[in-house]
């Protein structure tokens, strides 16, 4: 039943409700199908761009074209896309067939089709026994499998997720996850998919789409992402637990220092903002090889296939450190820490990040 | 019997509030005693005084009251009334609260406003005019006459805006994206989830034409044309008062309404919960 999926194009787009920009002008495109995952903090307004996509809003700049087609005078109804609610947002008072097929009959679809298509994706998300069932009657994941099936079978070009996976426990999610992903690699389509969790953004998107403010922060694929963030932002918002960070200012020998660092760097602002992720940080133990800085550590989690150890440095700041459940480290012990410095990012107070800065290794001080 | 002040202690307030819920439900319910227990009484009776519970149950009031006047030809005007301005006022505030609550149109609130200030105006104030309309139509003394200018009830269109207001957005914006119109939406979706209002609505409607005396009054003139409030109205003639038949016609009457009541009790409460809130 599947078909090649739509492109989605936005060029320019933005919207306001009243005073307040929900969407900065932004550029945007997702390949045919390709599945897009759109992700930042709430309010950052990428529930607003999915709707803008849907056109359950009306973008107040800027175009909407989907599948070469410009859509934004479009009604929701005939821009072939489905979607799929946070709420799930079935209708109560109808019967789990009636959900399914409530799309396909207001498009006049003959009775027999109708009904082979309602059958054929409750089997293939194994709804058959349910479909006399009301929504009231179904538990959390198998309404959501519900809101899936309603999407599906229109044989839509692009399908939008709204946060689906947030009101299922912890468990229900991952498997959801895998399955949105697998149903992905099956049909083929177009995915847009909204979330405000990274993890779950870098784990199902072929490619993310940052935002934060209205704004496109970046967009590339997950490693892209993690390992080169553009900005500060996407640095600090994408990578649990969070990334390392320190502030550093240029001294009188011309170096950016701060804490126990002093980076002989090029040219470039006088201030800037070093970050290195977890898992970029070595923990020697007390008995250890000389790192970059030493720290007291705080607190250990011991996660079973990692521990985090908690220090209480480099600069104010705790900082949070990956290690090998093998590392024998208890609370209060002193520790030297070496520094993955070509991982590490420099960024400038626009928070930018500097190319090249932080990279040379070697040239890092310990004081 | 450790236990037995702290169930001292509840019981006193609830025997307190036991008794006056009881003396509150006498005030209640006596005219209706009243009106029964007349209904059962001889005309002289009624006026001697001196008894409340009659001496002799006079059940021949009853089939003697309620032909000595067409009764069955007023019961099914009443009905016919009450049904037809039920459905009228649930077509226009279903589609009218729905429109005020989720459609966007210019000038949407001010003209809702309006709407609702129309509630200020005591309805007898607009008697007058409704009757000259209906008389200028030739309207006097027909069933359209009767109902036409009943069938829009600001009341019923502020409940079921309120009503639609409270559903949620997202099932709108889904029946959207599943290609759903206006009226798709409004048929499909939120009408049959509006149940619970409509039925209320129709309700509230339904008793208000059933009890309505001044407008079939003024807008009927035949003794084909009268609902029943007329008809136990006309009991109270210039020169005769029959008192035990008009509170037997009016015991008949209030049944219907009192049975109706019985079955559908939480309608009833949903809407005075709705009055109090507008």
């Amino acid at each position: 039943m599947s078909r090649a999926g739509q492109g989605v194009v936005l060029r320019g787009v933005g919207k306001r409700f009243g005073d307040v920009v929900a969407v900065q002008s932004m550029n945007l495109e997702v390949r045919p199908g390709e599945l897009m995952v759109l992700v930042g903090p709430s309010g950052c307004g990428k529930s607003t761009l999915l709707r803008l996509i849907a056109g359950l809003e009306t973008p107040t700049s800027g175009e909407v074209w989907i599948g070469g087609r410009r859509v934004d005078e479009v009604e929701p109804g005939a821009r072939d896309v489905a979607m799929v609610f946070q709420s799930y947002a079935l209708y109560p008072h109808m019967t789990v067939a009636r959900n399914l097929g409530f799309g396909l009959r207001v498009r006049g679809t003959p009775a027999a089709e109708l009904e082979r298509r309602v059958a054929e994706t409750a089997g293939a998300l194994g709804l058959g026994d349910l479909l006399e069932r009301k929504p009231g009657q179904l538990s959390g994941g198998q309404r959501q499998r519900v809101a899936l099936g309603r999407a599906m079978v229109r044989d839509p070009g692009v399908f939008l997720f709204d946060e689906p996976l947030s009101n299922l426990d912890a468990e229900l999610r991952l498997r959801t996850r895998d399955e949105i992903a697998a149903l992905h690699r099956r049909l083929g389509t177009t995915m847009v998919f909204v979330t405000h969790d990274q993890v779950e953004a870098l784990s199902l998107g072929q490619r993310v789409a940052v935002m934060d403010r209205g704004r496109l922060q970046q967009v590339g694929t997950p490693d892209e992402v993690y390992r080169r963030p553009r900005n500060l932002f996407v640095a600090g918002f994408v990578g649990s637990p969070p990334i390392n960070r320190i502030g550093l200012s240029r001294d009188g020998s011309g170096a950016l220092a701060g804490g126990p660092f002093a980076l002989a760097g090029p040219s470039g602002p006088d201030q800037a903002t070093l970050t290195v992720r977890p898992e970029d940080l070595a923990v020697a133990g007390p008995g250890g090889t000389e790192g970059d800085f030493r720290a007291t550590v705080l607190r250990v989690e011991a996660l079973g296939s990692e521990q985090r150890v908690h220090l209480d440095g480099p600069g104010d700041a705790a900082w949070v450190a990956r290690a090998s459940p093998a590392l024998r480290v208890a609370p209060g012990a002193r520790v030297s820490v070496s520094i993955a410095w070509d991982r590490s990012h420099l960024f400038g107070p626009d928070g930018r990040r500097e190319e090249g800065v932080a990279r040379p290794a070697g040239q890092q001080v310990p004081r | 019997m450790r236990v037995a002040p702290m169930a001292d202690r509840a019981v006193a307030p609830r025997m307190a509030r036991g008794l006056l819920l009881a003396g509150a439900c006498l005030v209640m319910a006596s005219p209706f005693l009243w009106m029964g227990l007349t209904s059962l009484m001889g005309q002289l009776e009624v006026f001697a005084g001196g008894n409340i519970l009659p001496r002799a149950p006079r059940w021949s009031n009853y089939p003697e009251a309620l032909t000595v006047q067409p009764f069955g030809r007023y019961f099914l005007n009443s009905l016919v009334f009450a049904t037809a301005v039920a459905a009228g006022q649930v077509a226009t505030s279903a589609t009218a609260g729905y429109a005020f609550a989720r459609l966007d149109f210019p000038g949407r609130e001010g003209l809702f406003l309006l709407f609702l200030s129309t509630m200020m105006v005591p309805a007898v104030v607009v008697l007058i005019p409704r009757f000259l309309v209906i008389d200028a139509l030739g309207w006097i003394d027909t069933y359209q006459g009767l109902i036409s200018t009943e069938l829009v009830s600001v009341w019923g269109i502020f409940l079921m805006r309120q009503y639609f207001r409270t559903l949620p957005r997202e099932l709108e914006d889904a029946a959207r994206v599943d290609g759903a119109g206006h009226l798709r939406i409004f048929w499909s979706v939120a009408l049959p989830l509006g149940k619970p209002a409509v039925a209320t609505l129709a309700l509230f409607a339904f008793v208000d034409a059933w009890k309505n005396l001044l407008w079939p009054l003024l807008v009927t003139r035949s003794m084909e044309m009268r609902v029943v409030e007329v008809g136990i109205a006309a009991f109270h003639s210039t020169y005769e008062i029959n008192w035990p038949y008009q509170m037997a016609a009016g015991v008949a009457a209030v049944l219907p309404i009192a049975l109706l009541f019985l079955f559908t009790q939480r309608y009833f409460v949903r809407g005075i919960q709705l009055e109090g809130i507008r």
